[in-house]
């Protein structure tokens, strides 16, 4: 139940961003001013943040979106008992990702 | 609705519901490898302090590059918007509002890809 629910807010997530992105990037056609002001907005350590968040939700989709196709595509995995070590296999796999990645992406926007 | 199960069940009807049961699925592993390869290239190994519009026009300059975001534009726009259409169905009951949010997600779906494509396609330096 919790990893449908944080797969359908992550993937919901996720989508508004890339809305967002293709139109930023859209942009660059108008050239370099337009583009450039666009970018300087983004380095606003608010929007940096956002990223950092942004990161971890496509790494928990992705990370649990291979389980979903775990369990469909191989019977055995469905089992009740099977389905619920692999979402600890999913958390256990996005902490040891995203703690490093998460923690180089603030010092980065520290430093 | 809230499903007590791990994901959508796939469709037995067949037709666009099974496809499109399969098109998450080949799509989401797909995106695995692209969505996670860009992050990793964008948003962690360079970041928005260094991107700039000469950062995107050195890029855009290796078509290869063009053509990995146009794949990553198109499987991300599909996928994203199967996802959301699937999230209406659940949760807008009212056959006349179903029907306005689902067209709106499809004119939107639309005009993303056609602003993508038209920035990859057309992207010249310096113009
Ligand atoms: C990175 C690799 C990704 C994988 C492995 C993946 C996997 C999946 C799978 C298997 C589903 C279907 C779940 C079901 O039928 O219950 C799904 C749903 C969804 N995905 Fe992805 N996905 C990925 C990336 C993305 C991206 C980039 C977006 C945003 C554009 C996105 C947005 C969604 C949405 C909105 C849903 C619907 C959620 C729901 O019905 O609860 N996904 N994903």
């Amino acid at each position: 139940m919790w990893a449908w629910i944080l797969h359908r807010v992550t993937g919901v997530g996720v989508m508004i961003f890339i809305v967002i992105h293709i139109l930023d990037t859209w942009l660059i056609g108008f050239g370099p001013e337009v583009y450039d002001t666009v970018m300087n907005i983004y380095r606003h350590p608010i929007f940096r943040l956002g990223e950092v968040a942004l990161v971890g939700a496509l790494l928990f989709h992705a990370l649990n979106g291979l389980r979903v196709i775990l369990i469909d595509f191989w019977p055995e995995a469905g089992l009740f008992q099977k389905q619920r070590q692999l979402f600890q296999v999913v958390v256990v796999l996005f902490f040891i990702l995203y703690v490093p990645v998460a923690g180089y992406m603030i010092w980065d926007i520290i430093y | 609705m809230a499903r007590s199960s791990y994901s959508r069940q796939r469709p037995m009807g067949g037709g666009f519901e099974l496809f499109a049961w399969y098109f998450m699925r080949i799509s989401g592993l797909l995106l695995v490898l692209m969505a996670l390869g860009h992050i990793v290239i964008m948003h962690i190994i360079n970041s928005v302090e260094v991107i700039n519009y000469a950062f995107v026009a050195r890029r855009w300059a290796v078509p290869f590059w063009r053509v990995y975001d146009w794949i990553l534009l198109a499987l991300g726009v599909l996928h994203g918007s199967n996802g959301i259409r699937v999230v209406i169905d659940d949760y807008v009951h009212h056959r006349g509002w179903r029907a306005f949010c689902t067209s709106a997600l499809y004119v939107l779906a639309f005009v993303l890809l056609v602003m993508g494509t038209e920035v990859l396609l057309t992207f010249t330096p310096g113009v």
